[in-house]
């Protein structure tokens, strides 16, 4: 298999800025406001793979939503190339925790929906790149199957096939491999990396594996709950293809591990 | 087949029951026609041309009445399900109306536009068109909002949203609205063409009306015979297709 699709390479990786940002949801009763994220200021480089790690309900998934221009922060603002962000569009791609795929198309059809709307493109290279990113996923046989056909994995494939495909400059995924098997899983540890490597993506990439996150990541990134803030950074300096079964890795993730666990440690100490 | 096999078994019974019931004289004859009379009456009526031509004259009205119907239904559809200001506002104006029995447009229509082909074009649309209306709006606001998001972050907005994505997921419930707006439509047809007395004309609803004034018990029952066996048709050849693609696509309606 050719290491990336075969297009021209015309598309930059953008650089993002999120600047204090923070959230709050409002959920009927006032003293039940949800204070999602607090204050969360976070760089990344062009071209850097970022990995969130936090406790369920930290705000991972709204920070994404607010990267992608999806939802609007209360305060501060998320800056891409120095412009700030105040809409979705097709640079900034979301690979969504439900896997948001379209019940009318199908796998292909899913795939091709966000290269058709890239212009500069013949509707025959468009058709090249959808089958590419499928045969990258494993689905080339399931091409044609609808969705419901899938498995939860399988969605999973197809949806990161059709996040990849219009080759945003930043990628937004949301555990996009949770509900894969170790085999599939590790293959597109590699995949991932490949295509991270020859096309420079900037990544920002929400899982509860810290083990994924240190085979991934160029820099791990701890939330704690209640409000949702940033706790603490992690460099991951191994170099690259890096395999999940490493020694070196394991260190990293014992590290962070022993962090998560202070900051569950710390909530239910709060609770009581 | 096996599913052919119970259906026409279970219609040739009917069938005998009927024929069974008349043999007993329970009902006078002129009340309760034999089956063998009212094969005989869609015979000749068949042979004089004068069955074909009604239903001719019937289909025709009532599709030009549908698609006018959903022409504009579909789109004030989208539209209450869009904005604020027309769901407050077209949008009670068609929950009203949709409760509306369709025979209560005959009046209006007769005093609008007098015994003409417009009336029972005007009574068809009413009947039709608050009903998909509600349809369409139901459907887009039934939508998944991960879809419009995941489109959204893809680039799609304005016309292409709507063309791709919001009338797309919508579509399970478009074909329901729409086969539900056909029902409302036949009926409301069936209806003016029993009250509206034109000689532009002569439709099934028609014959149904002289068959009762002339106490043609044989017609009344074949007419309604062959009304049924449209209704049917129509649900088969129109929405049968279009169902089995969306169960298809969607893995719904299995048992
Ligand atoms: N639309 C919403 N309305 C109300 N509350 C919300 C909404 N979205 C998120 N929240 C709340 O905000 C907090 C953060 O949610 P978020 O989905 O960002 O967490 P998360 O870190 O992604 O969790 P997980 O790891 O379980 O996916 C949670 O307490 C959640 O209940
Ligand atoms: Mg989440």
């Amino acid at each position: 298999m050719p290491l990336v699709d075969g297009l021209p390479e015309e598309e930059q990786s953008a650089k993002l800025a999120v600047e204090n940002v923070s959230k709050r949801f409002h959920t009927g009763r006032r003293q039940q406001d949800v204070h999602a994220l607090d204050g969360v200021t976070l760089q990344v480089a062009e071209g850097e793979f970022v990995c969130l790690v936090g406790p369920s309900g930290c705000g991972k998934s709204t920070l994404l939503n607010i990267i992608a221009g999806l939802e609007m922060p209360d305060s501060g603002q998320v800056l891409a190339d120095g412009a700030p962000i105040l809409g979705p569009g097709r640079h900034r791609l979301v690979m969504f925790q439900e896997s948001g795929l379209f019940p009318w198309l199908d796998v292909f059809g899913n795939v091709m929906f966000g290269l058709k709307l890239k212009e500069g493109l013949t509707n025959a290279e468009r058709r090249k790149v959808a089958q590419f990113y499928i045969k990258l996923v494993g689905l080339e046989k399931f091409a044609d199957a609808n969705i419901h056909e899938l498995s939860g994995g399988m969605k999973q494939r197809a949806a990161l096939a059709r996040a990849l495909a219009p080759n945003p400059r930043v990628l937004l995924m949301d555990e996009p491999f949770a509900a894969l098997d170790a085999l599939t899983r590790e293959q597109l540890y590699g995949d991932i990396q490949r295509i991270w490597a020859a096309r420079k993506k900037t990544i920002v990439f929400v899982t509860h594996n810290v083990r994924e996150a240190v085979c991934l990541g160029d820099r791990v990134v701890l939330f704690s709950p209640n409000p949702g803030r940033i706790r603490q950074e992690f460099h991951i300096p191994l170099p690259r293809p890096r395999d999940i079964n490493s020694v070196e890795l394991a260190g990293y993730s014992s590290q962070i591990t022993k962090a998560l666990k202070g900051i569950l440690h710390d909530g239910d100490a709060a609770a009581e | 087949m096996k599913r052919l096999f119970h259906a026409t078994l279970f219609f040739l019974g009917l069938l005998l029951v009927w024929h069974l019931v008349v043999r007993a004289k329970v009902w006078s004859p002129i009340l309760l026609p034999s089956p063998a009379s009212v094969g005989l009456y869609l015979r000749d009526a068949v042979r004089d041309g004068s069955l074909w031509e009604a239903t001719l004259v019937t289909m025709r009205r009532l599709l030009v009445g549908y698609f006018i119907g959903i022409l504009i239904g579909l789109p004030l559809g989208l539209v209450t399900a869009a904005s604020k200001f027309a769901e407050d506002t077209i949008g009670v104006l068609a929950l009203g109306l949709q409760t509306l029995p369709s025979v209560c447009w005959i009046p209006l229509a007769l005093l609008w536009f007098g015994q003409t082909e417009a009336a029972m074009l005007f009574v068809v649309v009413m009947g039709t068109m608050w009903s998909v209306v509600l349809a369409t709006d139901n459907g887009v606001r039934s939508i998944p909002p991960i879809y419009a998001r995941a489109a959204r972050t893809m680039g799609s907005k304005g016309l292409h949203r709507w063309t791709h994505v919001l009338l797309p997921a919508s579509l399970p419930f478009l074909v329901s609205g729409t086969k539900q707006g056909w029902a409302f439509a036949w009926r409301s047809l069936m209806a003016a063409e029993i009250y509206v007395t034109i000689l532009t004309g002569f439709g099934l609803g028609h014959l149904l009306h002289y068959g009762r004034e002339l106490n043609a018990m044989d017609q009344v029952i074949g007419i309604m015979l062959i009304i049924v066996v449209i209704g049917l048709l129509a649900d088969k050849v129109l929405f049968a297709p279009w169902e089995r693609f969306l169960h298809r696509r969607w893995g719904t309606g299995k048992r």
